[in-house]
C-alpha cells in the first residue's frame, strides 16, 4: 500500500533527543484509547507515519505489521484471507493502530473462549529506554528462548517501551457462526452458562444485559446447528457483538462513569451500586455507576477481582500490593531507568 | 565450549563456607529435609539431560510454603545460589546443579489444592504431575490442555518455569496460554501473587513474563491452571508420503483450509522405522515421511473436517491416508508417536533431542540442511516434528563410547539450532534454553538484547543468586562463542539471507 512505510529510525532518533534532553515522551497511536489510565505530559510520539503490513502468510497462520498500522487495515487483510485475530480487540476508535491495540491489551466477547490480545503476540519490536530498537519473541508459534518481553509489552500501556513491530498469530474464520437471544434474568442465565461451561459447547461469547441472554455460537455447520436446537431462543443480528466491543449498545449511554469489572468467571450475580451489564460469560461486568471507586473496588477486591476506571481520571487502573508494586517499579526503573515512556500512565511514579 | 558452569565466562560465584552454611540451615530449619552426603546427593547431579552433570552443595526437600521462604531468606542473606528443581525432567538442564548452590527440590509439594468444575479451574502445588491434573479433572468432563511428552511425570511447576508445550498447542497453547495465576517466592522469600482468579489483573503482566523464566525471577509455590471441556470425540488420520515436501506442503493447505487440527505431526522416515519396530503401531515403514493429523470437537464437525482433511491430504500427494478405525488404533498411532524418543533409544546406544523452532514454510530447506549436516558430522539424525507449529525435534544418535561422538552430537545439534535461527526461527519451542542451549542465545539475541534480559533479571534478582547461568548467557560468553564461531573466517550458512 502507499501509505506503508518504515519510520522506525525517526522514531528511534525522537526516542534517543528525548533520552539526551530527559524529556518525557506520550505514545500515541489513533489516540483511542486515551480514556484509559492516567494522563501523561509529555512531548507526543506519534506512530501513525509507522505502519503497513510487513509480511502476512495465511498458511503460517501469523502476521507482523507496523505498530502505527490501523487496525481496520489488518483485519480487511485477514478478512480476504478468510482469518481473524481471535481476541476481537475493541477499536474504540476509527483509527485505532496495533501498536495501541496491543499497548493496552484489551480483548473482546470471544475472549474466555479464544484468549486474551497477549496470547496471540509471538514477538515484537521495541525501543527500549536504552535507546535501542530490539527484537523479542519471533514469527514462530512456540519460542522460550531468553524472557519473554513481547508478551510483557502487552497491556503496559507503553510504560516499558516503544512498541514499532508486532508479530501476532491469527487463525481461520470459524465455517459457522449463529447469534441467539435468549430472554431470561440473570440468576437464570448465570446458572446456566456455569453449566454449559462445562460442556463442549461452540459458544464464543455470552452476555446478559438484565432482560436477556445473548449468546453467539461459532464452530463448523454441525456443531452450531446442533447447539442452536439445543438451545432454542431467537436468531440475533450478529452486529450486537460488534455494538458491545466498541459499547455502542444503550446500557453505555448515560452520564455516569463506566467501570470494567474483572472477576472470577463463576462468580454468579454480583452486587454493585449501579446499572451493569454481563460479558464474558460473566468474567467481566461493565458498570455505569456514580458510587466511589472506593466502594466499588473493595466489593470487587472481595470476590477476588478488579475494577479499571474507563472514564479519565487519576486512579483508573485498580491499586496493587505494596510488594508487586515494588517489583512494577524496579522493572520500570530496569527498562525505563530516565523514565521517558508515558511516565504515570498506569500509576503515579511508573 | 565448556557447557558446565565456567566461572571465567559464566562469573564469579560466591564461595560458600559449607559447614556453616549447613549449620546455619539446621537452626533455621531443624525440621527440613537436608542431603549433603556425596552419595546422597549423586542422584541429583543431572535432570533430563544427563549428559551434563555437577554435583550440588546441598540438596533440600522441604515440604511446607514457610520452609522455603525461611530457606530462601537465608541464601539471599548469605549470598549463596539457589537453583529450583521440579520432577527433574527438563530436557535442557534448566535443573542442572551448581557445585556453589543448593538445589532447591520441589517435588514432595504434590497436592492437588482444589478442582472446582463451575470455575473450570485447577489449583495446585508446584510438584503436582502434569497428567495428575487431567486425571483429577476427569471426573467432570474436563481436562488440562498443555501435555509435553513427559506428562506423566513432569510436574507444573516446572513446566510454569519452562513454558511446557506439548502436541496440541497450536490449538490449545502453551502452558502460558492456560495459567490462570500463580504465587511465587522472591529471591528475597516475599509473597507474591502474579495473574489472579479473574481473565486478567491490573499492573503489568508479570504471569506472562515468569513463565517459561527457568527458575531466574522466582520460585513457583502455587499454580492455578484453567480447564478445558473435554471434546466429545477425537480422530485420527494417519498419512503417508513419498517426500518429506509433500507432507510440508499438505500441512500447510490443512492449515489453508481453515482447519485447525488438535494435533498434526509429522515424522520421517528413520523415525517412522523405529517408531515401528517398537511400537507396531502400523506404520508405513516404506514411507519417507507421515503425518498424524488428530481433529477433535463435536461429532458433526469432526466428522466434517475428517473429510475435508482427507481430501486435502490426497490431493497434496498422500500415497494412503487411513483413518483410525476405533479408539484402540486411534490410541496406537499416537503411541508410535508418542514413543518415538524411546525408540530411537533402541536404536542407537543414545541419543540428543533438539527443540528448534522454524516457520514452517522453511521445512524442505530445514529438512535438506539437517541431512546435509549429518552427513558431513557422520551421524544419523530422525526428524520428529510438531508440524502444526513448526516445532522440529531432531533426534541426533550417537554413542557416548565412541570417542569423540558426544562432541559431534554436540556440534551438530548447534548448527542445526542455528539453522533454524537462520531460517527466522527460534533455538528453542518448548524445552527452554537452559544450560544445553546457552551459546546458541548469542545467535539468536545481539548483545544489547542480551543486556536487556540481564536487565529484567536485575529487576527481580540484583545478585543473580537463583538458578545462575541458565537461559541468558553473559556478554562475555558470547564474545567467546562468536570469536570461536567466525574463527574459519566464515559464519555458518553464509548462503542464507540474515534475518
Amino acid at each position: 500500500m502507499s501509505m506503508d512505510r518504515d519510520m522506525s529510525q525517526d522514531l528511534l532518533e525522537q526516542v534517543n533527543q528525548a533520552l539526551n534532553l530527559n524529556t518525557p515522551l506520550r505514545i500515541q497511536g489513533g489516540n483511542s484509547k486515551a480514556m484509559l489510565g492516567r494522563p501523561v505530559a509529555g512531548e507526543i510520539v506519534d506512530t501513525r507515519n509507522h505502519r503497513g503490513i510487513v509480511s502476512y502468510d495465511p498458511t503460517e497462520l501469523v502476521l507482523t505489521a507496523r505498530a502505527g498500522t490501523p487496525l481496520v487495515e489488518i483485519e480487511a487483510a485477514l478478512f480476504e484471507a478468510g482469518q481473524m485475530l481471535p481476541c476481537e480487540p475493541p477499536h474504540l476508535g476509527a483509527e485505532a493502530t496495533l501498536g495501541g491495540m496491543v499497548a493496552a491489551g484489551l480483548s473482546g466477547p470471544r475472549r474466555p473462549w479464544a484468549g486474551s490480545v497477549r496470547d496471540y503476540v509471538l514477538g515484537t519490536r521495541v525501543i527500549t529506554g536504552h535507546g535501542k530498537l530490539l527484537r523479542f519473541g519471533g514469527e514462530v508459534m512456540k519460542n522460550v528462548a531468553g524472557y519473554d518481553v513481547s508478551r510483557l509489552m502487552a497491556g503496559s500501556f507503553g510504560c516499558l517501551g516503544l512498541l514499532t513491530e508486532v508479530s501476532l498469530k491469527v487463525l481461520p474464520r470459524p465455517r459457522g457462526c449463529l447469534s441467539l437471544r435468549l430472554p431470561m434474568g440473570r440468576h437464570e442465565a448465570m446458572a446456566e452458562l456455569a453449566e454449559w461451561g462445562q460442556q463442549p459447547l461452540p459458544i464464543s461469547a455470552a452476555c446478559h444485559d438484565g432482560d436477556a441472554l445473548y449468546l453467539r455460537l461459532e464452530g463448523g455447520e454441525g456443531s452450531v446447528q446442533s447447539a442452536r436446537q439445543r438451545l432454542g431462543g431467537e436468531v440475533l443480528d450478529s452486529g450486537f457483538w460488534r455494538d458491545l466491543r466498541e459499547q455502542r449498545l444503550a446500557f453505555f449511554e448515560g452520564p455516569e462513569p463506566l467501570w470494567r469489572v474483572s472477576v472470577p468467571i463463576a462468580t454468579g450475580e454480583l452486587d454493585l451500586p449501579g446499572r451493569q451489564l454481563v460479558d464474558w460469560s460473566g468474567a467481566q461486568r461493565w458498570l455505569k455507576s456514580t458510587a466511589p471507586a472506593q466502594a466499588i473496588r473493595e466489593r470487587v477486591a472481595n470476590v477476588g477481582g478488579h475494577a479499571t476506571g474507563y472514564t479519565p481520571g487519576d486512579d483508573s487502573s485498580a491499586p496493587l500490593p505494596a510488594a508487586l508494586m515494588r517489583y512494577h517499579r524496579a522493572l520500570k526503573q530496569q527498562l525505563d531507568p530516565q523514565g521517558v515512556f508515558n511516565p504515570g500512565r498506569l500509576y503515579p511514579d511508573l | 565450549m565448556n557447557i558446565l558452569y565456567d566461572e571465567r565466562v559464566d562469573g564469579a560465584l560466591p564461595t560458600v563456607d559449607l559447614p556453616a552454611l549447613l549449620q546455619a540451615l539446621r537452626d533455621a530449619l531443624p525440621d527440613l529435609d537436608i542431603l549433603h552426603r556425596a552419595e546422597d546427593l549423586k542422584p541429583y547431579e543431572c535432570d533430563g539431560l544427563s549428559a551434563y552433570r555437577t554435583v550440588p552443595l546441598l540438596v533440600v526437600l522441604p515440604e511446607r510454603l514457610e520452609q522455603v521462604q525461611t530457606l530462601l531468606k537465608l541464601c539471599h542473606q548469605r549470598g549463596v545460589p539457589v537453583v529450583a528443581r521440579g520432577a527433574g525432567t527438563g530436557l535442557s538442564g534448566g535443573a542442572l546443579p551448581l557445585a556453589k548452590g543448593i538445589l532447591l527440590v520441589m517435588a514432595r509439594f504434590n497436592r492437588i489444592l482444589e478442582v472446582n468444575p463451575q470455575g473450570r479451574f485447577a489449583r495446585l502445588q508446584p510438584g503436582v504431575r502434569n497428567l495428575a491434573i487431567s486425571q483429577a479433572a476427569a471426573p467432570h468432563g474436563l481436562y488440562y490442555a498443555p501435555d509435553p511428552s513427559s506428562q506423566i511425570a513432569c510436574s507444573i511447576g516446572g513446566n510454569v518455569a519452562e513454558n511446557a508445550g506439548g502436541v496440541h498447542c497450536l490449538k490449545y497453547g502453551l502452558t502460558v496460554h492456560n495459567v490462570l495465576k500463580v504465587e511465587i517466592l522472591t529471591v528475597e522469600g516475599e509473597r507474591l501473587t502474579l495473574g489472579s482468579d479473574a481473565l486478567d489483573s491490573p499492573g503489568f503482566d508479570l504471569l506472562a513474563l515468569f513463565t517459561g523464566s527457568e527458575g531466574m525471577l522466582g520460585i513457583v509455590t502455587e499454580v492455578t491452571v484453567k480447564l478445558l471441556p473435554k471434546p466429545q470425540v477425537a480422530r485420527v488420520l494417519l498419512a503417508s508420503f513419498g517426500s518429506v515436501e509433500d507432507a510440508g506442503r499438505a500441512v500447510a493447505e490443512i492449515i489453508a483450509a481453515g482447519i485447525i487440527p488438535g494435533g498434526l505431526e509429522m515424522m520421517d522416515n528413520l523415525a517412522i522405522r523405529a517408531a515401528e519396530d517398537f511400537i507396531h503401531a502400523g506404520y508405513p515403514v516404506d514411507a519417507a515421511a507421515i503425518l498424524l493429523c488428530e481433529l477433535d470437537g463435536v461429532e458433526a464437525d469432526v466428522q466434517d473436517d475428517c473429510d475435508r482433511v482427507a481430501d486435502v491430504l490426497r490431493q497434496a500427494g498422500a500415497r494412503d491416508v487411513r483413518l483410525a478405525c476405533d479408539e484402540a488404533e486411534r490410541v496406537r498411532f499416537w503411541a508410535g508417536r508418542k514413543n518415538a524418543f524411546p525408540a530411537v533409544g533402541r536404536i542407537s546406544p543414545d541419543y540428543y533431542c533438539m527443540d528448534g523452532t522454524i516457520p514452517r514454510r522453511e521445512l524442505p530447506r530445514v529438512l535438506k540442511g539437517i541431512s546435509e549436516l549429518s552427513e558431513a558430522y557422520g551421524l544419523r539424525v530422525a526428524n520428529v516434528f510438531h508440524a502444526g507449529d513448526g516445532n522440529m525435534h531432531p533426534l541426533i544418535l550417537f554413542d557416548a563410547n565412541l570417542p569423540g561422538e558426544l562432541e559431534r552430537a554436540e556440534a551438530i545439534g548447534g548448527r542445526i539450532l542455528e539453522l533454524c535461527v537462520a531460517v527466522g526461527g527460534s533455538i528453542t519451542g518448548e524445552h527452554g534454553v537452559g544450560r544445553e542451549k546457552i551459546n546458541q542465545m548469542c545467535a539468536q539475541f545481539n548483545s544489547d538484547e542480551i543486556t536487556l534480559f540481564h536487565a529484567v533479571k536485575a529487576a527481580f534478582d540484583p545478585q543473580g543468586l537463583l538458578n545462575p547461568g541458565k537461559n541468558i548467557p553473559t556478554l562475555h560468553r558470547c564474545a567467546e562463542f562468536g570469536a570461536m564461531h567466525v574463527h574459519h573466517g566464515q559464519l555458518p550458512f553464509p548462503d542464507l539471507e540474515r534475518f
